[in-house]
């Protein structure tokens, strides 16, 4: 089928629009759905996600054609991880793994979400300072306590117990 | 043992049936997957990794409103019963709780948990903040998620790249990182077997469907849980206008489905609720799964206004405690204890009585 918009190219993107309660019918090539802002392969929770990592697969093999030079990297430097250690466990090594493997996640992600761009809250670390809030009780304290030592954070356990001390508890 | 009456109201706020739409809408939830940037995702840290996470996330806990009077647990250190407990409660994931099939406890997964809001730690990803609501309320569920996280975020380096949003460990979550569950009773659209019809629909919208306990259970007692498929690619509100938009759907097929078998059926629905609630009342041995599929027919017949003797916070009550950790905890036994089910009915025949007897009805 061509695509509706260039009537050139294969249409391989099928989109179903209701506006306005209209019902609209579009089929487009990759290029001009990537025009009209629509990403390509869409199809939420149509495919699972085995057949995004095989299709990663196959991002490899085109990889491995390529010219020496613009190949990705295999292993993420900040991880170790591989495109395969993915492939396999379906999840990635560390934050960096993303800048790593970006154009290969960026496309999975398309095909995942529908879009690889989060336009939702940015991530900023600063703020307001915290609202008054009755103290904690000695219950409390005492868990947080458990899990301080556990975790060898002395300086906040000693913090908790002198506020345990300070509330009557034995600490 | 753990005690869980530490908990405010026992962590069952969340199922005191007084949020909107309690009638089939038992809770809201509302999860943010969040990373710290300077460790790696859990499929590649270590042990010192994992204890720096809960280091750092317990101090910056810590400082924060949302968590300052946090109870804190650590799973390595509880029995399998009580890590149980914590998943029949909702309060941590199959996962985090080792009850899976390997049935290991990751090394450092641990729960903080104040008021409705809980923080797992060291599960798929570093924090996996939640929010918990009574009934369908997705505007209060991400307002208090979302005051954590900025809480947190602000003294927490978390994992963020400009183009692809929050960084989780399987790209599914990234973005977002935002998952919001709904836990509704459909009892009317499994009667009327339109409930695979209106499933497909949603699937077909983007959303997704799982059971009581989450992904590949069973729905038990007529409890599905609906939620967004993907994190990416629209805004917070975005994804939970579309998800309310689809619930309010959901809650209207469901209401005419009722409507349906009332007006057809109505002796059948009558003789099916009042059986149900006889049984309840009446019988020696109760396995759960049986207890469950009796209890949604109650509260069918509560949500239609037939039964007056029983109300949904104590319908809620018997869902909680029946479980198999609860109950094994309750009567001081061991959960594959051969007398498992005859304590189930007498504790579902006590509960019930001294309920109808509180609302003045004869037995």
């Amino acid at each position: 089928m061509r695509c509706s918009q260039c009537h050139e190219r294969e249409a391989v993107v099928f989109l179903t629009q209701i506006a306005q309660d209209q019902v609209i019918k579009l089929h487009l090539c990759e290029r001009c759905a990537a025009e009209r802002g629509v990403e390509t392969s869409a199809s939420l929770g149509k495919t699972p996600v085995g057949t995004f990592l095989a299709s990663m697969g196959k991002g490899l093999e085109a990889a491995a054609a390529l010219p020496a030079g613009i190949d990705p990297p295999e292993a993420c430097p900040s991880c170790g991880a591989t495109l395969s250690d993915f492939r396999e466990s379906g999840r990635l090594g560390c934050a960096a793994c993303y800048v790593t493997f970006e154009s290969a996640l960026r496309d999975l992600l398309r095909r995942l979400h529908g879009s690889s761009r989060h336009i939702g809250k940015r991530y900023a670390a600063s703020g307001e300072g915290a609202a008054e809030l009755p103290p904690p009780s000695t219950i409390q304290l005492r868990t947080q306590l458990r899990l301080a030592v556990e975790t060898e954070n002395f300086e906040l356990a000693a913090q908790l117990r002198d506020q345990l001390r300070s509330l009557g508890g034995d600490g | 043992m753990i005690d869980l009456s530490l908990l405010p109201d026992g962590g069952m706020a969340w199922l005191d049936a007084s949020g909107p739409a309690s009638h089939l809408v038992l809770s809201t939830r509302i999860r943010l997957a969040r990373n710290l940037s300077r460790y790696p995702f859990a499929t590649r840290n270590n042990l010192a990794d994992r204890e720096a996470i809960l280091r750092d996330v317990l101090q910056a806990a810590r400082e924060t409103v949302s968590l300052r009077n946090a109870l804190s647990f650590r799973l390595e250190g509880l029995e399998r019963i009580d890590r149980q407990l914590l998943h029949e409660r909702h309060l941590v994931s199959k996962e985090l709780a080792g009850l899976e099939e390997q049935g290991v406890v990751r090394p450092g997964a641990a729960l903080l948990v104040q008021d409705r809001i809980g923080v797992m730690l060291n599960e798929e990803d570093h924090l996996r903040l939640q929010g918990l609501r009574s009934g369908f309320d997705l505007e209060q569920a991400y307002q208090d998620v979302d005051r954590l996280d900025d809480e947190l975020g602000q003294r927490l380096p978390f994992a963020f790249h400009p183009e692809f949003g929050y960084l989780t460990s399987c790209p599914t979550n990234v973005g977002t990182g935002l998952r919001a569950s709904v836990l509704i009773h459909l009892p009317g659209l499994v009667l009327t077997k339109e409930i695979s019809k209106v499933l497909h629909g949603l699937v077909q919208v983007g959303l997704t469907y799982r059971g009581l306990y989450g992904e590949g259970s069973d729905f038990v007692g007529n409890l599905i849980q609906l939620s967004n498929q993907t994190t990416l690619g629209k805004s917070e509100q975005e994804l939970l206008d579309h998800l309310g938009k689809m619930v309010r759907q959901v809650i209207e097929y469901e209401e005419q489905a009722r409507q349906v078998l009332l007006r057809d059926a109505r002796t059948i629905v009558e003789d099916k609720i009042w059986r149900a609630y006889g049984m309840l009342r009446h019988a020696r041995v109760l396995t759960f799964e049986e207890t469950m599929q009796m209890l949604s027919g109650v509260r069918l017949g509560v949500g239609l206004g037939l039964v007056d003797r029983c109300g949904l916070y104590a319908l809620n009550k018997l869902m909680v405690h029946t479980q198999p950790a609860h109950l094994a905890a309750l009567e001081g036994l061991r959960s594959d204890d051969p007398d498992m089910n005859v304590r189930r009915a007498r504790l579902v025949r006590a509960l019930l009585e001294d309920e109808a007897g509180r609302r003045g009805q004869s037995p």
